[in-house]
C-alpha cells in the first residue's frame, strides 16, 4: 500500500511507532545480555513471523490475506521485542516485495508490530489461568485480529466516507480486513500452539530463563 | 504431544483448504488490493511509488517463497538443534566413552 496514506498520516504513525521500536531494541539488548542462551530462540521467534507473513491464505470471504506471526515472540519475549522483529519483517516486504511500503511503514509497524504484540501479550497475561494451550491460542489469534482492526482504523482515519464519515469507512475497511482475517487468526493461533508445544518439549531451559517459562511450566 | 500437534496441524490445514471448497469460484484476490481499489474509487492518487517492484508475478512468488523458506529453515534448525540436544544427550556421552577406550 505504498503511498496510500497521506503524508501527514504516514508521518504521525511513524512518530507513534518509533518509541516502541526504541524500547524494543533496549529490551532485546537486556534479554540477550541476561540470558545469552535465548538468542537463538529470539531469532526463531522472528523467523516464525517471517514465515507466517509470507503465507497468503485463502479465506471464506473469497479473498486472501496473511497471518502476522507476532504472537509467539510477544508471549515469549514481551511485546516490545516484537516491535523490532516485526519491523525487520515489514522492511523486507516493503523493499523486496513492494508489499506494505516504506511510506506506510510507521502505520504497519504500529498495527502489526506494536498493537498486535501488545494485545497478544495482554490476552496471554489475562488468560494464562485457562491453561497454557488455550491462552497461547487466544493470544496469537486475537493479536492477529487486532492488527487488522488497527489497519482498518488507520485507513478509515485517512479516508473517511464522504457521507457516513469515519464510522462508515471503518465498517467498510473492517469488512475487507477483519472478516477475511477470522479464519486466518484461528490458523495462526493453532500454529503458535504447535510451536509452543515443541518449545515446552525441547527448550525447557530457555523457557525457564524467560518470564514466560515459570508461567508455562506451572500451567499445564 | 506429537499426536496432539499432528491433529492441530491437520485442523489448520483443513481451515486453509475449506474456503477453496466452499467458495471455490471466488477470486481470492488480496485483501490489501481490495482496500486499495476502494480508496482508488474515491479518487485518491497515491503520492509515492515502491522503490522497486518484482518485475513479474513469478519473481514475486520466488521472493515470497524465499521469505517462507528462510523463516522455516531457521525455525526447523532451532527445533532440530534443541531436540537433538535433549534426546541425543545420553547417546553422545556413550560415544565419547567409547572414543576414550
Amino acid at each position: 500500500m505504498e503511498g496510500y496514506l497521506p503524508p501527514l498520516h504516514a508521518a504521525a504513525w511513524m512518530v507513534a511507532a518509533a518509541p516502541f521500536v526504541v524500547a524494543g531494541v533496549r529490551r532485546i539488548r537486556r534479554v540477550v545480555d541476561d540470558h545469552p542462551e535465548t538468542k537463538l530462540l529470539l531469532a526463531a521467534s522472528g523467523a516464525f513471523a517471517f514465515v507466517l507473513s509470507a503465507l497468503k491464505i485463502p479465506s471464506v470471504t473469497g479473498s486472501c490475506s496473511h497471518p502476522t506471526g507476532v504472537g509467539l515472540g510477544a508471549v515469549l519475549f514481551g511485546p516490545n521485542a516484537m516491535a523490532v522483529l516485526g519491523t525487520i519483517v515489514l522492511m523486507f516486504q516493503a523493499l523486496l516485495l513492494a508489499h506494505g511500503g516504506l511510506t506506510t511503514l510507521g502505520a504497519n509497524v504500529f498495527s502489526m508490530a506494536v498493537v498486535g504484540p501488545w494485545v497478544a501479550y495482554g490476552v496471554w497475561r489475562l488468560a494464562a489461568g485457562l491453561g497454557r494451550s488455550f491462552a497461547v491460542f487466544l493470544a496469537a489469534a486475537l493479536g492477529n485480529l487486532a492488527t487488522y482492526c488497527t489497519t482498518s482504523v488507520q485507513l478509515a482515519l485517512a479516508f473517511p466516507d464522504p457521507l457516513t464519515g469515519f464510522g462508515g469507512a471503518l465498517v467498510k475497511f473492517l469488512s475487507i480486513f477483519a472478516i477475511t482475517q477470522v479464519p486466518l487468526a484461528v490458523v495462526e493461533g493453532i500454529l503458535t500452539v504447535v510451536v509452543v508445544n515443541l518449545l515446552v518439549q525441547y527448550s525447557r531451559d530457555e523457557l525457564s530463563a524467560l518470564a514466560f517459562g515459570t508461567k508455562v511450566m506451572g500451567a499445564k | 504431544m506429537r499426536g496432539r500437534n499432528a491433529i492441530l496441524l491437520l485442523v489448520a490445514a483443513a481451515i486453509v483448504v475449506l474456503p477453496l471448497l466452499v467458495v471455490g469460484n471466488a477470486e481470492f484476490s488480496g485483501a490489501d488490493g481490495q482496500a486499495q481499489d476502494l480508496i482508488d474509487r474515491a479518487g485518491y492518487q497515491p503520492w509515492f511509488e515502491p522503490l522497486w517492484e518484482p518485475p513479474s508475478g513469478e519473481i514475486e512468488s520466488l521472493l515470497f517463497s524465499l521469505q517462507a523458506a528462510l523463516g522455516a529453515g531457521l525455525l526447523g534448525y532451532y527445533v532440530g538443534l534443541r531436540r537433538g540436544r535433549r534426546e541425543g544427550g545420553p547417546d553422545d556421552r556413550r560415544t565419547e566413552l567409547h572414543a576414550g577406550d
